[in-house]
Formats: structure tokens, C-alpha cells, sequence
């Protein structure tokens, strides 16, 4: 691994993600969404609507923002926050893209994996 | 390790790029007679100017015309130049530096500036004849050479680099295919907006373009025939290109080799702290090789950046530090302007200014955060690149620029223009809408005299701005001046805040000017944002795909989930699964296969629908694909319980087994339904046929419902049972099945090209009105036969099975996760 802190863990590359769509990342305290813009930014939020939990990596990904797929908040992917009148905030977590490759800050994650 | 003759400290310089041409000029400004300087150089002459190997190969320039320092250059300045001698050892120890020619030379400083390599895909065929990159002199007098001969070449990679070699080599008279992997071209400096605007003008040229094409292999000539050679390239989709050179233009890597072997700090390049010094204080890395603030880099500015602080530090100025700013990028492909600099992603706390000139193919976008522009990418018109990207750099405040920013330099502070000014200065008889032949006086004159008030009123009494609609922007301003404050232009409600456009215009500009995908689309129709909105997308997706069907490429990311993945998303984000049952009949055989997966799968929930057809209920997203494998092994369908389309069709027991019954309504409902099924619609359509008027499937509350009588059937439609309750109307009388079938489809294909995205039948017959709907579907026969003929066409492309295809693999990546962290991985 050539990333310099240890506790990044490379999840897969931006190829693995559709522009404008997402995948998830499963750890074992839940669901990530990885989500990749048209502008090939990287975001990853709790897979978790702050409304009812609906799963955001199911939304409908444009500019910085998901739509979620159960009723439709808005959801900032760079803060976690519900835009407009709505108001709730999920957990961002930190990534990184390098050479394509996608680095997910794992601190956050408590896997077993942080080496 | 001070000269003996003269007291000069000694500096070597490995690699003799751009980047230390620079530092030793700003060496030599600083400190005439501080250094005596040895260059070991790979490549077997003096510095000359790298960006500028494109027109040499397009044939616009010759190799003395872009060199830099030649070689009296290195005379004056008592610069030893070792030409073709490659470096392949550096004793950090004794501080000395050999080359492969056994040359070795000690240093008091030394500097490290070796570039960058091509990166060589490792695709089978890599190493054969033909194959070559781009990066230096000998690269571009090879492709010269072969371009001789004629044929094609294939270029991979459709960047900067890519498409220069690309125009260069068409230039050059070879017929040229580029390939991409990524969906747009130049997508690191480009938005989609603009990179659609790019393979345009490419393909314009003659080039051939393909996204999304993934290298799998380099075919090779027969051995038998000689050493073997480049003869095709073949593609992951099984297409095979027939090529006679294959230039790899797929990126770079920082040459560090030399440096990791000498123990110096390396990552992505040979780490430098902001002096530019190495892990090894006497030691520099500078260019494409260092790697400085985490970032490596491919273009000169910040190169000369870093030559600059290098240059500083070794005349003495320990403060000198490197930190990089914003790059800006520009094609050099004569005849094509694009530029893009700074950050042009979006973002919440960031507002864009778009500028679309759709007649002269411009495409502006400013990114805005606070009061500075951090990015802007520009196609078309680039004459004010310098201006936005010196405001990004020193982070101009812009407030007061904000108005008018997008117009460039020349309008900057002036006061805001007022749009309809320049309307207003036209004389009486210029050409307002060109395809009609309708000037300014007839359209003035129209306002006042009829009292017309919305753009639809001058179509209707001009014809202004009812053909292509480019002019639709001008009528309004017309509008706007004649009436003053009473016009009221958001009569037409836009289809969502990316647009001012109302559905109908969508609609019909889409055929009128052939607009074939969305990116295309949101540029010649000025879209105001650069990638539309979860409103906007879907609605767009549709209409192209009920326009041209069997040409569109369905955009997945475009739709609702449950579309994108063909199963309802569930409150707790499983999913539900219903399989088509023809009509509501279904068989011992289809239940037991349904009993068996809900076993295999452990579904928690069965229900019968009230659409005559079976739910399972909580489904893992995981699971969909092997459900459906499952369903599909027992002849089970898709039943498109989520689709904007045919979702069910209703049906009695009639005539077979109802004492009452008149026709077959089990029968009919049955054919209905494999005629339509697949096909996408405004919105969901639901039919029911029933087998005498008391009417057991309801069907005078569906989108189209059949009343089967004694002389035949009576075809209903615009009913409506959910949000809304309304009974339908009678469309009319059909004698036989097949003319119910016909009738049926030339009015749901109607509707499909009529109808705003999510306006069900109901509602759009009300809109365009019953008495226009039934000439056209059951008076004029011609109208009707084409009708169905379209309905019929489109189906070729829609009648496969959705669950099939992704149970065969097709999006695969949707079923899966991204990675599991929960089962343990061997470290690597
Ligand atoms: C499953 C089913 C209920 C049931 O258990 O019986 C159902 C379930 C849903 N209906 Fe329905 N509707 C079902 C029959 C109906 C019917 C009855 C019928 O088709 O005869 C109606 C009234 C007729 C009509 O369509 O107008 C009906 C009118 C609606 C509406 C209101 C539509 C409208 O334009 O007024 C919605 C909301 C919408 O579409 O926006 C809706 C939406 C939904 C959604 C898709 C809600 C949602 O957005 O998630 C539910 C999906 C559940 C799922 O995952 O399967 N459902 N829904 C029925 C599936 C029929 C089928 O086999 O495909
Ligand atoms: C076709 C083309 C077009 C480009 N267009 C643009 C553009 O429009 N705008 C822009 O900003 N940039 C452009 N670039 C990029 C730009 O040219 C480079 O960023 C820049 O030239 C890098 O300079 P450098 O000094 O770091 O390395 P280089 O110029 O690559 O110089 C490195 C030198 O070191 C030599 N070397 C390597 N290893 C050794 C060794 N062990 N011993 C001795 N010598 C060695 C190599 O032979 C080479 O001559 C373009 C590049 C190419 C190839
Ligand atoms: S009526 Fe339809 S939409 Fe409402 S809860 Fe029942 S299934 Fe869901
Ligand atoms: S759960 Fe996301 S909007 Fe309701």
C-alpha cells in the first residue's frame, strides 16, 4: 500500500462506480454509500437517510446532491445535510481518489481491517 | 567538492526537460557565477520545448523552430552537456552521479529532473511493432514515419495528449479512431457539457470517436508473413478496428526509479518539502518527477513554479517555497478552443453561471464560491481564459463583476445589460424567426393589434417560433418590450429550475432539431445547470427514449431507482418482486416455482396484488438477479410493477366460463397484454377488459378499458382510481380483437408522444382535448396505421425481458457492493 497513513483503505477504483450513481461498501456497522459525480468527485455518507434511514446509495445522484429514493429529501454529499426546508444530517466520512484508485478513511469504520 | 580552478560550487542536473531549461536561466539571472553546471541528458539533444511536439507532427512546425536553448546557449553559460547519456547510479556517499557511458561526475547540489514515463497498458499485443507512445522527439519521427504508409491508427486515450496525436496523425493523411474508456473525452478538465462539444468537433474532423471502449487486446500480423506487426485492436465488446499503428496516449508516471534506488524518499514521486528539496538535503527533484504538496504534476506552469524556487534556493534564498495554485489547460488542436481552469466540480456551497450560445456551439461555466471564482471550463470562445483564470489565482472578490462576469472582460463593471435592449435596436424589418420568414414588424404589430400575450398566442398567429424554436428566446423579449410589465413569461411552467423550457417545448424541440442524448440536448436548449436535476433527468430520459427509439442509449442513472434496478424499492430498502401473470391467469406450474423461491430465498412476504398478479415482498437487492434467474427458469417475466409503462392488464372469466359473458375477455386481456408489455409511457398505464357491462375488472376506471358486448367492444379510456376517481370516457365502438388491439396501441402511442413525463392517460386528454385524440386514433385510418406502426417499432426494442438481461449479468455492478469489509482480506 503506497497511501502514507495507514488507517486509508483503498475500496475499489472510480471505474467501479457509474458517473452519477453509487455503490455500496459494507462494513460491519453498516452500510457506506459511495457515491461519484459527473465531475468524478468521490463522496462517501452513511447509507442511511437522516428521514427514515432510506438507503441514499438508491437515489438519484446531481451536482453535489442525492435525491433519496423513499421521499425525496435532498441530501448534501459533501456535508450530510438535508437542503432546503427539511432538516437532518448523516455521517460523511472522509475518501480520497488517487490515480483513480478510491481511498476510504477507515477510523470511522471499526473493521477489523485497519491494519 | 569546490572547482579547483575557478571555486565554483558544482551542480548536476539529471534529465534536461523543460523544467530545469527554466531554473537554470533563473539560476543564472540570480547567480551568474555561483555554479559550474553538468547536464546528463537520456535523450540525445539540447532542451527544446515539449508542448510544442504536436504541430511538429501535424506538419505546422519544424524541430528548430521549438527549441529552447541551443547549443551556444550551453556555451556562454560553461554548461557541460552530456547528450544520450542516461544516468544509472547516484552514490549519495561520495556524491557523485554515473551514466550508462561510465561518465561520472561529482556534486556539491545535485538536481533530479526525469520527467515522466508513458504508461504502456499491459493489454496482449503491447510489445508488438507499431505500437507507440508519445512523449519526446523519437516518439513523433516514428509516427511521422509511419504515417507515410497511410492506413489508420488507433489512438488510445482521448486526453490532451490523445486528441493532439489524433489531429496530428489525421493531418498527416491517416484515417484515425480514438478510443476512450471514459463516457466524455478530456473528462479530467472537462465537464460532460463541454467534452460533448469536444467529440463533435472531433468527429467533425473527420476522426473517429469511441467512448466507453475498453482495449482488449492488440492484434498482431501472421508470423508466417514476417516479424509480426500491429494489424487490429480489439475492444472488450468483441468490435475489432483494423489498424496499422496504435499510439498509447493513456497517461503518465513520474520517472522516480533512479531516485527510490538511491534511498531518496518516494510515493507518487520523489517527495519534496516546499524548498524542492529531497529527503537528501543537496538534493532537488524538479518537473513531472516530484511530487510536492501530495500532488504530482503534467503541465509546465507549475513545473516553472517549482524551476523558479529551486533556482532561489541554490543562489542562496532559503525562503524561497513552492506551493501550487490553480492550472489551466487548453487543446492545441488548430481550430478547436476549449480551456478549463481551477475547480470545476459543483457543490452546495457553490453556485455555477452557465452561458449556452447553442447557434455558434459556446459553452461557458463559472463555478463561484463566496465571492471568487474557483473554476471555469469554456468551448467555443476562449478569448477571456486568461482574465477568468488570473481572477481564480488571486482570488479576486467579484461582487461587483457578478452581473455581467460570464461576458468576459470586455463588459466587466459596466452596467448589467438589459436583454431586451438589444431587441429593441433591431429595425422593423429584421428576420426574427429565420425558418418562417417572420420579421419583427409582422410580430409587433401582431401583439398590439390581436392582444396577444404568451409565446403559444404568436405561434398561433404568427407562426413565429413554432419550427425549430431557437427563436422562442427573441419572441419573448418582443413580448416583453410591447407589453411591459402585463407580460407574464412564467405562463409556461418551466420543467423544473434547470430550464425555463415548459414540457411541450422539450418535446418538440427534441424532434425539431434531433436531439439525440441529454448532454447534447441540455446544450443546444441552454440548460442553466450542467447536469440537470432529479427531475429534470428522468423526464428527458424518456422523451429520448420514446423518440428515438432503437437509437437512444437508455441512461440508467437518469432514472428512479426502481426503474434502474426493474423491482420496487421497500421502506426498509429491500425490494419487491412481481412477475408478470398475462392477463391475472396463471398455472399450477408458475405458483410452484413461485413457492419454491420464496423457500430458496427466504421472502418473508406473499400478497396478491390488486393488479390480478403476485408480490413477493423483501427481497435483498443481493438476491434480485438470482430471484429472477429463478422466474425466468419457470417462463416468468417481469411484471414492471415499477415502470413508467405497461403495468397490468385486468381481465374476467368472461364468455369461457361467465354465464353472462359476451367475448373472450380472458383471451383479449391476454393479447393486449403481450402486445404492449415493455413499452415505456408517460407514465404507468393500466388496462382491464372486461366480459359484459357489469363490469367485474373494473375496467371503467383504468387508463383503457374494454366493455365486451354482443356486436363487439367498446374501448373506454381516461379513467382514473387512484389519487383521483373519474370514470372513463367511450373512445369508440371496435368490432373485432384485432381492431380493439390496433386502437388501443395508436392511442397508448399517442399519448406516448404527446403526454408530459408523469401526466397519466386521464390527464392529458384533458389537456390536448377527447375530439383531437379520437381523429387521430380511430377516424383518420392513415394517422392510426402509422400510429401503430411506430407503437410497433418501438416495441423491437423494448419487448426483452429486463429481468433476463441482468440475471445474464447485464449491470452487475448495481447487484453487488462496491467492496465487503466484513469478510476478512489477506493483507496485501
Ligand atoms: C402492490 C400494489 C398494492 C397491492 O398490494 O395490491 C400497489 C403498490 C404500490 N402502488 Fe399502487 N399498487 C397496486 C395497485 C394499484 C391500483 C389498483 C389497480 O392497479 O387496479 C391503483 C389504482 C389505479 C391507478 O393506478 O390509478 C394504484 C394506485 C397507485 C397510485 C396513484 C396513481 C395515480 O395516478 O393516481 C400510486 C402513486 C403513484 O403512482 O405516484 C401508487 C403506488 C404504488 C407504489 C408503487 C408506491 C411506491 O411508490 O412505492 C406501491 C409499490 C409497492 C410495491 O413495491 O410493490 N399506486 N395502485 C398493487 C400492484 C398492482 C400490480 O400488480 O402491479
Ligand atoms: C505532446 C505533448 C504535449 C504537451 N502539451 C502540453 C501543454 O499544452 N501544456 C502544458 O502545460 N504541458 C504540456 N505537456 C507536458 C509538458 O511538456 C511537461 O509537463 C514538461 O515538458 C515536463 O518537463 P520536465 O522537465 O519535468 O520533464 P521532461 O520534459 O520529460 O524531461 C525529462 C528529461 O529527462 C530525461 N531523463 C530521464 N531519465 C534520465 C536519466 N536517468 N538520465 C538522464 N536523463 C534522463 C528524459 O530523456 C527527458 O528528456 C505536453 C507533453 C507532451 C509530451
Ligand atoms: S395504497 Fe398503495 S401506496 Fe398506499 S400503502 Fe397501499 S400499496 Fe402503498
Ligand atoms: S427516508 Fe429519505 S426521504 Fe424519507
Amino acid at each position: 500500500m503506497t497511501m502514507m497513513e495507514k488507517n486509508w483503505i483503498e475500496i475499489g477504483t472510480l471505474d467501479d462506480i457509474p458517473r452519477q450513481g453509487a455503490r455500496v461498501l459494507k462494513t460491519r456497522l453498516g452500510c457506506v454509500a459511495v457515491f461519484r459525480t459527473a465531475d468524478d468527485e468521490v463522496f462517501a455518507l452513511d447509507d442511511k437517510c437522516p428521514h427514515k434511514g432510506g438507503p441514499l446509495s438508491q437515489g438519484i445522484v446531481h451536482g453535489m446532491s442525492v435525491t433519496c429514493p423513499l421521499h425525496n429529501w435532498v441530501i448534501s454529499l459533501e456535508t450530510g445535510s438535508a437542503a432546503g426546508a427539511d432538516s437532518g444530517q448523516v455521517r460523511t466520512h472522509r475518501v480520497r481518489v488517487e490515480q483513480r484508485r478510491i481511498y476510504i478513511d477507515a477510523s470511522a469504520l471499526h473493521t477489523s481491517e485497519v491494519m | 567538492m569546490h572547482n579547483e580552478q575557478n571555486g565554483k560550487r558544482k551542480l548536476v542536473v539529471i534529465g534536461n526537460g523543460m523544467a530545469p531549461g527554466r531554473a537554470l536561466e533563473r539560476l543564472f539571472e540570480a547567480s551568474p557565477d555561483g555554479y559550474d553546471v553538468t547536464i546528463f541528458n537520456a535523450e540525445p539533444r539540447v532542451n527544446y520545448d515539449r508542448i510544442m511536439l504536436s504541430p511538429i507532427l501535424s506538419g505546422e512546425k519544424k524541430f528548430e523552430e521549438i527549441v529552447i536553448h541551443g547549443d551556444g546557449w550551453y556555451v556562454d553559460h560553461g554548461v557541460t552537456l552530456y547528450k544520450g547519456h542516461k544516468v544509472t547510479a547516484i552514490d549519495r556517499a561520495a556524491k557523485t552521479v554515473t551514466s550508462e557511458h561510465g561518465e561520472t561526475v561529482g556534486y556539491d547540489k545535485l538536481i533530479i529532473a526525469t520527467g515522466s514515463v508513458p504508461i504502456v497498458i499491459p493489454v496482449p499485443g503491447h510489445k508488438l511493432a507499431g505500437v507507440l507512445t508519445y512523449r519526446d522527439l523519437d516518439d513523433v519521427n516514428a509516427m511521422l514515419l509511419a504515417a507515410k504508409s497511410g492506413g489508420r491508427a488507433v489512438v488510445i486515450g482521448g486526453g490532451l495528449l490523445g486528441l493532439e496525436a489524433a489531429a496530428g496523425l489525421k493531418a498527416q493523411g491517416m484515417e484515425v479512431t480514438v478510443l476512450h474508456l471514459m463516457p466524455t473525452l478530456m473528462e479530467r478538465q472537462l465537464d460532460p457539457a463541454a467534452g460533448y462539444l469536444l467529440k463533435c468537433a472531433v468527429e467533425t474532423r473527420g476522426i473517429d470517436v469511441i467512448t466507453k471502449a475498453n482495449t482488449h487486446e492488440i492484434v498482431g500480423s501472421d508470423p508466417a508473413a514476417g516479424p509480426p506487426r500491429v494489424k487490429a485492436v480489439r475492444l472488450d465488446d468483441g468490435t475489432i478496428i483494423p489498424c496499422d499503428m496504435v499510439v498509447m496516449a493513456v497517461g503518465i508516471r513520474p520517472n522516480m526509479a533512479l531516485a527510490k534506488e538511491a534511498g531518496l524518499n518516494v510515493n507518487r514521486g520523489i517527495v519534496v518539502a516546499d524548498d524542492m528539496r529531497t529527503s537528501d538535503p543537496d538534493i532537488f527533484a524538479l518537473g513531472e518527477c516530484a511530487e510536492a504538496s501530495g500532488q504530482v504534476f503534467g503541465l509546465v506552469a507549475p513545473l516553472y513554479d517549482m524551476a523558479n524556487v529551486v533556482a532561489q534556493q541554490l543562489a542562496g534564498n532559503s525562503e524561497a517555497t513552492f506551493h501550487p495554485t490553480a492550472t489551466a489547460t487548453k487543446l492545441k488542436v488548430t481550430g478547436i478552443n476549449l480551456f478549463s481552469a481551477g475547480d470545476f466540480a459543483d457543490g452546495p456551497d457553490r453556485e455555477e453561471i452557465v452561458l449556452r450560445d447553442a447557434a455558434r456551439n459556446v459553452y461557458k461555466r463559472l463555478v463561484i464560491k463566496g465571492n471568487t471564482l474557483v473554476g471555469v471550463v469554456m468551448y467555443g470562445e476562449t478569448s477571456d481564459g486568461a482574465w477568468f483564470f488570473d481572477l481564480i489565482k488571486r482570488a479576486t472578490d467579484i461582487t461587483d463583476l457578478r452581473e455581467t462576469l460570464i461576458f468576459g472582460q470586455d463588459y466587466a463593471g459596466g452596467s448589467p445589460l438589459d436583454p431586451t435592449a438589444a431587441v429593441a435596436a433591431l429595425p422593423d424589418d429584421a428576420e426574427i424567426c429565420g425558418c418562417n420568414g417572420i420579421r419583427k414588424g409582422q410580430i409587433v404589430k401582431a401583439i398590439v393589434d390581436k392582444g396577444l400575450t404568451s409565446i403559444d398566442d404568436v405561434r398561433a398567429h404568427t407562426k413565429a417560433s413554432a419550427s425549430c424554436g431557437t427563436c422562442s428566446g427573441l419572441v419573448e423579449q418582443l413580448l416583453q418590450l410591447a407589453l411591459g410589465e402585463a407580460y407574464n413569461p412564467a405562463a409556461v411552467q418551466p420543467m423544473c429550475g434547470c430550464t425555463d423550457l415548459g414540457h411541450d417545448d422539450v418535446r418538440r424541440l427534441i424532434v425539431a432539431k434531433g436531439l439525440k442524448n441529454i448532454p447534447e440536448l441540455m446544450q443546444q436548449l441552454e440548460w442553466k445547470s450542467s447536469g440537470g436535476c432529479a427531475k429534470c433527468r428522468p423526464a428527458l430520459n424518456y422523451y429520448m427514449l420514446a423518440t428515438w427509439p432503437g437509437e437512444y442509449e437508455d441512461d440508467g442513472q437518469s432514472r428512479f431507482i426502481n426503474e434502474r434496478v426493474h423491482a420496487n424499492i421497500q421502506k426498509d430498502g429491500t425490494f419487491s418482486v412481481v412477475p408478470r401473470m398475462w392477463g391475472g391467469m396463471t398455472s399450477a406450474a408458475e405458483l410452484r416455482a413461485i413457492a419454491d423461491i420464496v423457500d430458496k430465498f427466504k421472502i418473508p412476504t406473499v400478497k396478491v396484488t390488486g393488479g390480478q398478479r403476485i408480490d413477493m415482498l423483501g427481497v435483498s437487492k443481493e438476491d434480485l438477479p438470482a430471484v429472477w434467474s429463478d422466474l425466468n427458469k419457470a417462463g416468468l417475466v417481469s411484471g414492471a410493477a415499477y415502470a413508467k409503462g405497461l403495468r397490468t392488464v385486468k381481465t374476467c372469466v368472461g364468455k369461457e366460463w361467465c354465464r353472462f359473458g359476451t367475448q373472450d375477455s380472458t383471451g383479449l386481456g391476454v393479447k393486449l397484454e403481450k402486445f404492449l408489455w415493455g413499452s415505456w409511457t408517460p407514465a404507468k398505464v393500466k388496462l382491464a377488459v372486461s366480459g359484459c357491462p357489469r363490469n367485474c375488472s373494473e375496467a371503467t376506471c383504468k387508463d383503457v378499458g374494454v366493455i365486451c358486448v354482443d356486436s363487439g367492444y367498446e374501448i373506454h379510456y381516461a379513467g382514473a382510481a387512484g389519487l383521483d376517481i373519474k370514470g372513463t370516457e367511450v373512445l369508440c365502438h371496435a368490432a373485432s380483437e384485432d381492431e380493439t388491439i390496433e386502437i388501443t396501441a395508436a392511442l397508448i402511442q399517442l399519448y406516448r408522444e404527446q403526454a408530459r413525463y408523469l401526466e397519466r392517460i386521464y390527464k392529458w386528454a384533458k389537456r390536448v382535448g377527447a375530439d383531437s385524440i379520437k381523429a387521430q386514433v380511430v377516424d383518420d385510418l392513415d394517422k392510426r396505421k402509422a400510429l401503430v406502426e411506430r407503437f410497433v417499432y418501438s416495441q423491437k426494442f423494448a419487448q426483452i425481458d429486463p429481468w433476463a438481461e441482468r440475471a445474464q449479468g447485464k449491470d452487475a455492478h448495481e447487484f453487488s457492493p462496491i467492496r465487503d469489509l466484513r469478510i476478512p482480506e489477506a493483507a496485501e
